[in-house]
């Protein structure tokens, strides 16, 4: 019933809206084609410049994960994360995440198959995919399609979110769902 | 900071490889890895284009204005120093607005946006000023009322109930936002950075 309503609003809140807007800027503006072409321009150049930044990350990203190294860092990580009662199960999750958003994806949807959505390891994985953003991608994104050289504390920030927030997770599911 | 972390990953990478005897590797994974970025981008384009007309369509139509009554109080107390009316400001509150809807793909294009115009304000090109770094604090931990992505993936799975994980989503989402926020500041005010 409630999983029902949800599917409906997400499936609804983006045409409506849209309708709304359009709607909206027909009542107050007549050219509202015109208005929408003047600001949609800007998007095309915007995307082409964050090319150079995204190879950059992306490849550094996906040496780590080849390579292997990515495993290592789990494996030097996992005493540390186990002794804040993380399931191992969970731990390369709770590494990627910061790390690669569609990396953490995949490996949600492989708990969510092999222990079943509605196990604990299946809301925990759900939760903490959902809990926080990727944080290298959205820094190298946003920073770099402005050329910011100087990216000051907001690495450490991010980072410290997504700790928080993954620490978070393992301890409301733990309270909620256990 | 960035740069270091950068380099760090890819000589670590081609070290390990080389110790376990996986040097083979290393070649395709650069390409395939570039490859897939551009791929993004391409994908990025359409996504980016649609989204920024129908930005300057909110800003016309006054919805926009709607928007800022919802969230005045929280912009207010997040950056202080943006004007009122400043273009910066209708990025930063479109971007926050897709995000609490769990609109993903269109907080990319208001974010990146948002920092355009942050960048107006900014004294030094190449350093990310405060309110930057506070943007970028609120982006990387998303605050989402709706994780529509991880619901589907739960109900493709067959789950019984996908949505249960709603509350402690939007609980722990919190914790991780308020933990950035919070981590900004203070290392905004120890500026060692």
């Amino acid at each position: 019933m409630i999983a029902h309503l949800v599917d409906l609003v997400s499936q609804w809140v983006i045409p409506i809206l849209i309708g709304t807007v359009i709607l909206l800027a027909l009542r107050r503006k007549t050219n509202i084609f015109d208005l929408f072409v003047e600001g949609a321009k800007e998007g095309v150049g915007m995307a082409l410049r964050l090319i150079p930044f995204l190879v950059g990350i992306l490849v550094a990203i996906g040496l780590f994960r080849d390579s292997g190294a990515l495993e290592l860092l789990i494996g030097g990580l996992s005493p540390l994360l186990a002794k804040l009662n993380l399931p191992p199960e969970i731990i390369p999750l709770a590494v990627m995440r910061p790390i690669s958003g569609s990396g953490a994806l995949a490996i949600t949807a492989e708990i969510i198959q092999r222990d079943g959505p509605d196990s604990y390891l299946g809301r925990l994985a759900s939760t903490m995919q959902g809990s926080t953003d990727t944080t290298l991608f959205v820094l190298t994104v946003y920073f770099g399609s402005v050329m910011i050289k100087k990216s000051r504390h907001a690495l450490f920030a991010g980072l410290i979110g997504d700790f928080c927030g993954i620490i978070a997770s393992a301890l409301i599911c733990g309270a909620v769902f256990r | 900071m960035i740069g270091y972390l950068w380099a760090a990953m890819i000589c670590i990478s081609i070290l390990v490889a080389g110790l376990t005897g996986k040097i083979a590797v290393i070649t395709p994974s650069i390409f395939s890895a570039a490859e897939q970025a551009v791929t993004l981008v391409i994908g990025l384009i359409s996504v980016m284009t649609f989204w920024l007309g129908i930005m300057k369509l909110v800003e016309h139509s006054g919805l926009i204005e709607i928007i800022k009554v919802i969230l005045r109080p929280v912009v207010r107390l997040l950056f202080p120093s943006i004007p009122r009316h400043h273009p910066a400001m209708n990025a930063i509150l479109m971007n926050m607005s897709a995000n609490l809807l769990g609109m993903g793909n269109a907080a990319t294009p208001f974010g990146i946006k948002a920092m355009e115009e942050m960048q107006e304000l900014n004294l030094h090109r190449e350093r990310a000023s405060d309110e930057m770094c506070t943007f970028l604090a609120l982006n990387t931990s998303s605050l989402s009322l709706l994780p529509t992505t991880v619901i589907g993936l739960r109900a493709a799975a067959g789950s019984l109930n996908p949505t249960e994980i709603v509350g402690t989503t939007l609980l722990a989402s919190a914790c991780s936002c308020l933990a950035a926020l919070a981590a900004d500041r203070l290392l905004r005010r120890w500026g060692k950075f």
